[in-house]
């Protein structure tokens, strides 16, 4: 019963890195950009949260309100001021500038915000718990796995049923032509990176609400996404959310057997996956 | 006659690589025009500059009045500029009516909608669900050009329509042209099987190693001067 209980805290776990996960798909999935600051990006949403919370005193779900659209905003002027400039041909330049642009993130929120540890205060939510047959299920996390879900099929919705989309699946073919058919690469991307880091808000509220943070921990919530959509199969965000939940469960049982064993458990299941399995479970068939 | 498209002594350049050396054609408003030329001779470069996607002749090319050689491709398309790129080009991860509805999505009026396609090439309404690169080669063609279509533009270039298909479509597709560029559309037809360039356009030219080697009317021109403008001999 423990064992299954572990199996269950995994999957919901699951959720949050799926969230980590999601807006790397995205971005890969459109225009082929490894963003090594993703989970710096992460980190400085639940930083931005924890500026509104402390100066308005709303709750951090609330904070969400302003954290989403401000870290739209920030991926939409970050991807046509800086990345749009490196984009091409060679992948290399745009995956060494996110690179120093996660050094600068790290630096920013050190001098900003101190190396203290932080945590957004969500009051009841963090210890409410629902009980579902012989198992407790802790509130936060189930809201997370939901949240999760709904993020995911939403991103899927947008990708194959509206006219962003289409957008989106043309100009990751074939730059070139979708440029001929009038759509600006670079407003596209833009888009692309706005949506990627709204869920990127969202992800990182949460993740402040489970957790407390600091800024050094942006590293290992790229590692946790990266993993994530691997597992899943490159450019399948639905793949994304099962890597995400495969991940957690062998965290969860990898702690289960030794609490040492957590977080190793989790890469060493990642990497028999991309060895019996390199391109993951669910590829884009077309890719 | 009001101006149209003007190009002046366009050149073009891949890296070192000089590609096109003083190109100067022009096209008229409602016209249809051919360019034939061997392979290399810089046929497709002169669409890629004239479509935006290289951007070497900021001076030289004018359309409609204004210098458009230094805009991107989408500012190109939407001043009324509409490219079937050579090898179809389609987008693998869209249906055929996607790739449809995304070369209409500049939303520029016109007589052509996706109906009007449909009518046109009703093989299209069949597969408009399939995804478009399992389709064959000349339905793939027909996608193409319908999807070029799509943007009501005033002027169409079409590379190389007939290149890698059948002689019974490629009839088909040629049959369907005049009812495409009869309705006061422009247009540039670049080929290299001449009769069928000919037999369309009004006006032809003829590329040779970048260089416009002849220019003349479609039913004048003699085959020896297009084959001495062609193989340069």
């Amino acid at each position: 019963m423990d064992w299954l209980n572990a199996i269950i805290q995994g999957t919901l776990l699951g959720g949050l890195y799926a969230l980590f996960a999601a807006g790397l798909s995205l971005i890969f999935g459109v225009m082929r950009l490894v963003n090594i600051a993703h989970g710096d990006l992460i980190v400085l949403a639940a930083y931005l949260a924890l500026s509104v919370v402390t100066a308005t005193g709303i709750g951090p779900l609330w904070a969400l309100v302003i954290v989403v659209p401000a870290m739209a905003v920030i991926g939409y002027v970050l991807q046509r001021g800086i990345l749009n400039r490196v984009m091409g041909e060679d992948i290399l330049p745009p995956l060494l500038v996110t690179f120093g642009l996660a050094v600068i993130i790290q630096n920013a929120l050190l001098l900003g915000y101190s190396a203290d540890p932080q945590k957004l205060d969500a009051g009841w939510l963090e210890t409410a718990s629902v009980k579902i047959g012989p198992f407790a299920l802790g509130l936060l996390p189930l809201l997370t796995f939901a949240v999760a879900v709904v993020v995911v099929w939403g991103l899927q919705w947008m990708f194959y049923h509206t006219a962003l989309g289409r957008a989106f699946r043309a100009t990751s073919d074939k730059q070139d032509i979708a440029q001929l058919m009038g759509l600006n690469r670079a407003h596209v991307f833009g888009l692309a990176m706005a949506i990627a880091l709204a869920v990127t808000a969202i992800a990182g509220v949460l993740l402040g609400i489970r957790t407390s943070f600091d800024p050094s921990i942006g590293g290992s919530r790229l590692i946790f996404g990266f993993e994530a959509v691997i597992i899943g199969g490159l450019g399948n965000l639905w793949g994304t959310l099962a890597g995400g939940v495969i991940l957690g469960v062998a965290q969860a049982v990898g702690a289960k057997i030794d609490p040492g064993l957590q977080i190793l458990a989790g890469h060493i299941v990642f990497l028999a996956i991309l060895a019996i399995r390199p391109r993951g479970f669910f590829p884009r068939i077309d890719g | 006659m009001p101006e149209f498209l003007n190009i002046l002594n366009l050149d073009a350049h891949y890296g070192d690589f000089q590609a096109l050396y003083g190109i100067t054609l022009h096209v008229d408003p409602g016209e249809v025009i051919a360019i034939i030329g061997a392979n290399g001779a810089g046929k497709s470069t002169l669409m890629r500059s004239v479509s935006g996607l290289m951007k070497d002749g900021a001076e030289a090319i004018r359309f409609q009045g204004q210098k458009i050689g230094a805009l991107r491709a989408d500012q190109v398309a939407a001043r009324g500029i509409a490219l079937v790129p050579e090898g179809r080009q389609l987008f693998p991860s869209l249906s055929v009516e996607e790739n449809l509805i995304l070369g209409g999505q500049l939303g520029r009026k016109g007589p052509w909608s996706l109906k009007r396609i449909y009518d046109l090439f009703p093989i299209l309404e069949e597969r408009r669900h399939q995804p478009s690169t399992s389709l064959s080669g000349g339905q793939q063609q027909m996608v193409a050009i319908g999807r070029a279509l799509m943007a009501n533009p005033d002027l169409v270039m079409m590379d190389e329509i007939s290149l890698g298909l059948a002689p019974v479509i490629i009839k088909q597709i040629y049959e369907a042209l005049p009812g495409i560029v009869g309705q006061g559309m422009a247009a540039i037809i670049v080929e290299q099987d001449i009769s069928k360039a000919l037999s369309v356009s009004r006006r032809v030219y003829c590329l040779q190693e970048g260089r416009v080697s002849l220019e003349g009317a479609s039913n004048s021109v003699s085959r020896e001067e297009i084959s001495r403008a062609y193989f340069g001999v």
